[in-house]
Formats: C-alpha cells, structure tokens, sequence
C-alpha cells in the first residue's frame, strides 16, 4: 500500500505541477492577481507531495519491503538503520526523487518567503521552476520509478553497493543537490526576468542569496564527496579529475563566477545581461553533471544502471531547458538595459576578471570531460583525459585568478587605484615572498611549483586578513573602536574574507599534498615493521571479524614514533557477502593537519599482507578550505541586506534555504 | 576612456585570456591523453613501445600469477587476442579472474603490457564500459550478462 500511495503523491505532484506551469503565465498576461497567486500555493502544495511521495520511499526502505523493486536491488535486511536510510538516495530511481524533492522545496521557499517580490515576477519564477519539476516528474514516473512493485516478492535484498555504505555518503548527495537544483532558482529568476524583458539591481539582489545558499552547499557537498572518495577508495587520492567529479566542479566554477557578477549588478547596475547568461549557464552545467551522472554514459561509482531511454529522456530535457533558455536570452537579452560605466581599474573590472577566468577554467574542464565522449561518438577511437590534462590547463588558469583575488576587495568601485592597493597589500605580497624563499631554501630548488604554491596560498590569506584589518582599522586606531567597527562592518565582508581565506587554505593543503607526501607500498609478515616519514608502524597481526552484513579482516598495527608506542591502527578488508564484494577501510591516523593513511591489500602466498602506507602533510587543510569557505558563504547569507530585502523591508527572502 | 574604448578592453582582455586557454587545451590534448585499445587493436595496431595506453578486457581465468615485492602477472583477454600484464603494486579490492578490468601504463619491447595502474569495477554488477565495448567487438559479449539475476525491476 505504501508504495502505491508514494507513487500516487508523485502522480498528484505532476498535476499541480502541470497546472503551475501553465496558470501563473496566463495571469500575468491577463494582470490577474489570483491567478498569479496560485503558484505559491501549488508550489507548496507540490513540495508536501513530493515530500510525502519520498517518505513513502523512505518507509519502504526503512521495513525492508523487498516486494519494492527498488529496495530489492539496494537494500538488505540486516544493514544498520542509518544506511537504510541512506541507500533511499543511494540508487538511480531514489536518487533521482530526492532530486524533486529538493527542486520543489526550492519552489515552496520561494512561494513561502519571497513575499516582496512583484507579484508578477513571483508568478513568472515559480512558472518556471514547475516547468523543470514537471521535466523530472515525468522522467521518473515514464523512466525510473522507484515504486514498481516486484511479484513474489523476494525474501532478501541485494544489498546496497557496499562502498556506498558509509556516513560519508549519507551527507554526499543532499549537499550537492542542494547546490546543483538551488542554481535552478537562478535559472527560473532569469527566465523569468527574460520573459518580463525588465531587470535591475533588485532582481540581483533577490538571486544572489538564492545563488550564495546554492553554492554554500555545492561546497560542502563537493568537500565531502572528495574526502569520502580519500578515506573509502583506499587509493589515499582525494580528487581523480574523474568525469563525476568535473561534472559537480563546472556548477561550482559558473556559480561562483555568477556569485561574484550578480555583486556587480547590484552594487552597480552593470553586467546585466552577462549576469542573466551565467544563471542560465550555471544550471545548465548543473543539468549536464545530472545528464552525465544519471545517463549512463559514463562508468563510475555514481552510475548506477544503464538504461538507453534514460539517457535519451534525460538528454531531452538538457536540450529543451538549455537550448530553450539560451534561445529566449538571445531574443530578449537585446531588451534589457545597459547598466552603469566603470573603469578597467577597479572593483567591476576585478570581479569581470574573476569572471573571465572562472569562466575560461570552467570551459577547460567542460571540454576535457566531454571530449573523450564526442570523440568517441564521432570517430570510434576511446581515450581518457585525466589529471595531467586538467593541471595542464586548470591549473594554469587559476594561478593569476588567486594572485588577482586579494586586490578585488580592496579596490573601490567604479575606479580604482592599483598602486595604492599593491601598497596596502605589502604586508601580503611581503609574506608570500619571504614564504617562497623559505620553503625554496628548505626545498634546496628541487621543486619550483611548491615554493611558489604556498606563497601564493599565503600570500591570499594574508590579503584576506589585509581587507578586513583595513576596514576596521587595526594597528591604526584604538581597540575599542577596532572592536566597534568589526561589529559594525557588514556581514557580507566578513563572508568574502573567509571565502577567499578558505581557498587558499584548501590550496596550501593541496600543494602540501602534492609535494611532501610520501608512500610505501609493502608485504608485511606479522611482527614486521614499516617505517615512514618517522612513523614506524609494526604488523601485529590479522583478526576476523563480522559486522551487521559483512565481516572483516582487520589488520592490527602499532604505530611508534621514536620508539614510542603512540598509536594503533586498523585498517580492514570487508566482504560483503550478498554482493560478493569487497571494500578497503583505510585506517587513518590524524597528527595536527596531517594524516597517515594505512589500507589492506591482498594476503599473499608466503603469508604476508601487501599494505599500502601513505603519510599526507597537511592534507585536512583541503577539505578544512571548503568548510571555511561555507562559512564564508553563510555569513554572507546572514547579512542584513539581503535578510531585509531590496524594495520593501519586512521581508526575509535569505534566511531559510541554508538548512 | 570612453564606452567604446572600454568595451574593446573588455573584449581583448576576454580573447586574450581565452586564446591562452585555447592553446593550453591544444597543447595539452596533444600531450596527456591517453588512448584505449583492446587486446585486439594492440595485437592488429602494433603501437610502438613505450607508448602509453589503457588496455581492457577480461582477466584470463588461470593466468594471475603472484611475485615477490606485490609483483603481479596475469593476461587480459577479449576472448580473442589474450596480452600478458605486469603490475607491482596493490589490485584494487575487485580484480579477479573472469572480470572486467583497465590497466593503464606502457607496452614493453617484449611485447608485456608493463602497467601502472589498474582498474577494476567500483561494483560487481557492472563492467567497465570500455571492456564491455571491447567484449562485444570481438564477438565474446552475451546481451544480458551483466545483468544479475531477478534484474525483473528493469
């Protein structure tokens, strides 16, 4: 019964949707208020369907009902209650509800809290982020619906891919679903704005919390996938440029670079049009990372089944929404304004830079990741584009972006003066180069991107620090007036502060990762020791042992620092029984921002176990950037402006979506 | 400066950039890709040695072959053409005989595929796309399977 009645809620989801599309548009056109002022209420109405819908899911999962077709191929009785939970998501049919699940919760905070947008660009906006629900309502109940019903029902499940069992995982894809369909409301304001052919600073103003809760979570969500892959790969590897992977980074790339223009709009009434083209863009790539995923072009751990009408259904909705978008903003766009003039010297030009490279880097990896599959389409011949492709050309891109970065805050608007802000960033520049000269010295020249890496890393974070100490006026006035003017300055600048200190944070930790870090990969007998960088690490020996649905053979290590003991480890090989499967739990040892990092490999014929050991320097500070940068984003989503709104105060559009 | 002026700055600083970009692309697709073959094109191309590749296929039933020092032996096959793989190093935690792998690395003068890394499956319910486009070239690929039992739900 529970199943029937998600499946129905689906169905009901889809009507309202239907008529969301359609009612909303009519009014506008005929200024009719109550027909405009439907769409709030279908859009709510939409989200406790949806919601209902997914609990449905959730309830199936939750008591093991194997007669579900969907629960049969990923779930199993005996796993742990979290991951029953979990494995709702962690499959294509699942996944791709949580998907509307999240798209619609977008529409319904729209309708909740948008209170002080005209009322008909609210009707136009929630019209438009129907017409993508109704898209992917269809797509799941004509091509993945999680509900079909299995008859008999069988006694056991399949299990869920044992590597997807994990905690990492049950935070993984919320987060980056947050983030991918949060740019759908970008795109929705766009459209709609096209539609309207009107557009100004307060329609930035309304979007850029939008964008900013979009990004905040596509941060974390993107961290937390890299450090699930670190830990639960056993390669110690924590970003592999895999086409995934790059299918999350494109979004993240255009919606920061869209984060960055809607400031220009708002605080200057420029970058119009290019602003209304990133939305549009920035969803875009978030549908194409969905279309590579979800379709089944590509192999990965994120593919779960290959199903040609899927793909084809999910490339239809691509073209439709894509081409559609960008077909309307080449007819419209034309309408819209020109906004204000600035000098190539200042605030503007700095985040145009911004933009320029964010844009060009995104455009680098969009072309690595899709090349290989146009190739192959056209000619037959298969390669693979991997890291050294993407450092070869990303890398390149982002270094003058992070040298610019510091300089952007602390240029004024309209037209700037660089030599005054190189001045007041001496201290930073002054930092960066002693650092270079430092870790060059210790290097003794072998490498010359290290040096060079960290000093830019401190040197950013010492611009970061610059524009906040300037502003409040530190080493220049009295404290308590320092202290008075740091809770008077604007949120949204601490927000830049963090952001930017939180990039280069994950930088250092990435230069240091790729610099310093050392590996062993070694047969050990029991009693035999393994010594890296200082750690001296004995094999104790092998134990069994078995957990809720798989059982393990965990190898005991003493880890010994000058001869003292200071550690164990337990790195472990789990076999998954109802899937024939086997999993590495690397076993990870934290000291400070460092870790050393010990998985199992295979026992071999003369008894000893081949383990893999490696010792990262500084590797947290990679995913301890990210969390930084969320902050950053959440601060700036706490400032007052955006919580008051543009035209009419009383109204809090900013606030709600960051949960 | 006028609109005018600062448009053309906008616009060559936009060409510019992305004329580096291009030329990095270029450069580097010319340098870091890495081409896929099945132990039949290596057998009918003959690449020259030394050049680096991804092979694919199956491993051969029978041919695993443990070393000293994690050293492993063991062939690929595509049912047709079988290649001789050496790797030192760890397999990942699904290499086994029968099943899908992709191991990337150089062709050695011997004519044994000298690998530095190897790929298996992240699940046993699925091949890795380009063994199983290798497979069906060759004629060894039976429709279905991949498939599990009971895939009813499909």
């Amino acid at each position: 019964m529970t199943p029937e009645l998600g499946h129905f809620a689906l169905v009901l989801a889809l009507g309202l949707g239907l008529i969301q599309s359609i009612v909303p548009v009519i009014g506008v056109h005929q200024r009719d208020g109550s027909l405009m002022r439907l769409a709030s209420s279908t859009a709510i109405a939409q989200f406790v369907f949806v919601a209902l819908s997914f609990l449905a899911l959730t309830v199936c999962y939750v008591t093991s009902d194997f007669s579900v077709a969907t629960v049969y191929e990923n779930a199993h009785s005996m796993m742990p209650l979290v991951y029953k939970f979990t494995s709702v998501w962690g499959n294509h049919e699942g996944s791709m509800l949580l998907w509307v699940l999240i798209l619609s919760l977008f529409g319904a905070l729209v309708a909740l809290f948008g209170n002080n947008l005209p009322a008909a660009l609210k009707a136009h906006v929630l019209a438009v982020q129907s017409w993508i629900a109704c898209a992917f309502y269809l797509f799941i109940l004509l091509t993945s619906n999680p509900f079909l019903r299995l008859a008999p029902a069988p006694f056991e499940g399949r299990d869920l891919n044992p590597i997807l069992q994990d905690i990492g995982l049950a935070i993984h894809p919320p987060l980056l679903y947050l983030g991918y369909v949060g740019f759908s409301i970008a795109f929705s304001f766009a459209v709609a704005a096209l539609l309207e052919g009107r557009i100004d600073a307060a329609w930035a103003r309304w979007v850029r919390p939008w964008t900013l809760a979009a990004w905040t979570c596509l941060t974390v969500g993107i961290a937390m996938g890299s450090y699930w892959a670190y830990y639960e790969l056993g390669w110690g590897g924590f970003w592999f440029w895999d086409p995934v992977e790059n299918a999350s980074l494109m979004p993240w790339l255009a919606g920061t670079a869209l984060l960055h223009s809607a400031v220009v709009m708002e605080k200057r009434n420029a970058l119009k049009i290019w602003t209304i083209l990133l939305a549009i863009l920035t969803f875009s790539l978030s549908l194409v990372g969905t279309f590579l995923v979800r379709s089944g072009v590509l192999t990965s751990v994120h593919t779960f089944a290959n199903d040609p009408a899927r793909g084809v259904f999910i490339l239809a909705i691509l073209v439709i929404f894509i081409g559609g978008g960008l077909s309307l903003f080449a007819w419209r766009a034309p309408l819209l304004k020109q906004g204000g003039l600035f000098a190539p010297v200042s605030r503007e030009g700095a985040l145009v830079l911004n933009n320029l490279f964010l844009t060009t880097a995104c455009l680098t990896v969009f072309v690595g990741t899709l090349y290989p599959l146009a190739l192959e389409a056209m000619t037959g011949t298969k390669i693979s584009v991997g890291a050294p492709f993407f450092n070869l050309t990303f890398g390149p891109l982002f270094v003058p972006l992070l040298f610019a970065m510091p300089f952007g805050p602390l240029l004024a608007w309209k037209r700037g003066d660089i030599l005054g802000v190189a001045q007041r960033l001496l201290a930073a520049f002054g930092v960066g180069l002693v650092t270079i000269a430092i870790v060059a010295a210790a290097e003794g020249g072998v490498s010359i991107l290290a040096p060079f890496g960290v000093g830019l890393a401190l040197f950013v974070m010492t611009g970061a620090v610059t524009d906040v100490v300037e502003r409040v006026g530190l080493f220049r006035v009295p404290l308590s007036v320092v202290r008075q003017r740091a809770r008077g300055l604007p949120r949204s600048v601490w927000g830049t502060a963090f952001a930017h200190f939180g990039i280069a944070v994950t930088l250092l930790g990435i230069v240091s990762v790729g610099t310093w870090a050392s590996e062993r990969i070694v047969g050990l007998k029991p009693s035999q020791t393994v010594s890296l960088s200082g750690f001296d690490l004995t094999f104790d020996g092998l134990v069994q042992r078995s957990g809720p649905n798989y059982r393990e053979l965990v190898g005991k290590f003493t880890v010994r620092r000058g001869g003292v003991p200071v550690a164990t480890m337990e790195p472990a090989k789990r076999s998954f029984e109802s899937r024939a499967t086997t999993t590495t739990e690397a076993a990870l040892l934290t000291r400070g921002f460092s870790q050393l990092y010990l998985s199992l490999g295979d026992v071999n014929n003369d008894g000893s176990v081949a383990v893999r050991l490696y010792y990262k320097p500084m590797v947290l500070l990679i995913w301890i950037g990210a969390v930084i940068m969320m902050v950053g984003g959440a601060l700036s989503l706490s400032d007052r402006r955006l919580r008051v709104g543009a035209p009419r105060p009383a109204a809090k559009p900013a606030a709600q979506p960051a949960e | 400066m006028t609109r005018k002026q600062r448009r053309l700055a906008l616009i060559g600083t936009s060409l510019a950039v992305l004329a580096v970009a291009a030329a990095l692309v270029l450069s580097a697709l010319r340098d870091s890709i890495v081409f896929f073959n099945s132990p039949t094109d290596v057998a009918e191309k003959r690449p020259a040695p030394g050049t680096r590749m991804r092979i694919g296929g199956l491993v051969k039933p029978g041919s695993i072959e443990r070393g000293d020092n994690l050293l492993v032996r063991f062939a690929v096959t595509d049912g047709k053409t079988d290649i001789a793989v050496r790797y030192q190093g760890i397999v990942p935690d699904l290499f086994r005989e029968g099943q899908g792998v992709v191991a990337e690395g150089k062709l050695e003068t011997g004519g044994v595929f000298a690998a530095d890394t190897v790929l298996a499956k992240h699940d046993e319910r699925y091949m890795p796309r380009e063994v199983v486009d290798a497979l069906k070239k060759s004629g060894h690929w039976q429709e279905g399977e991949q498939k599990g039992s009971g895939s009813s739900a499909k």
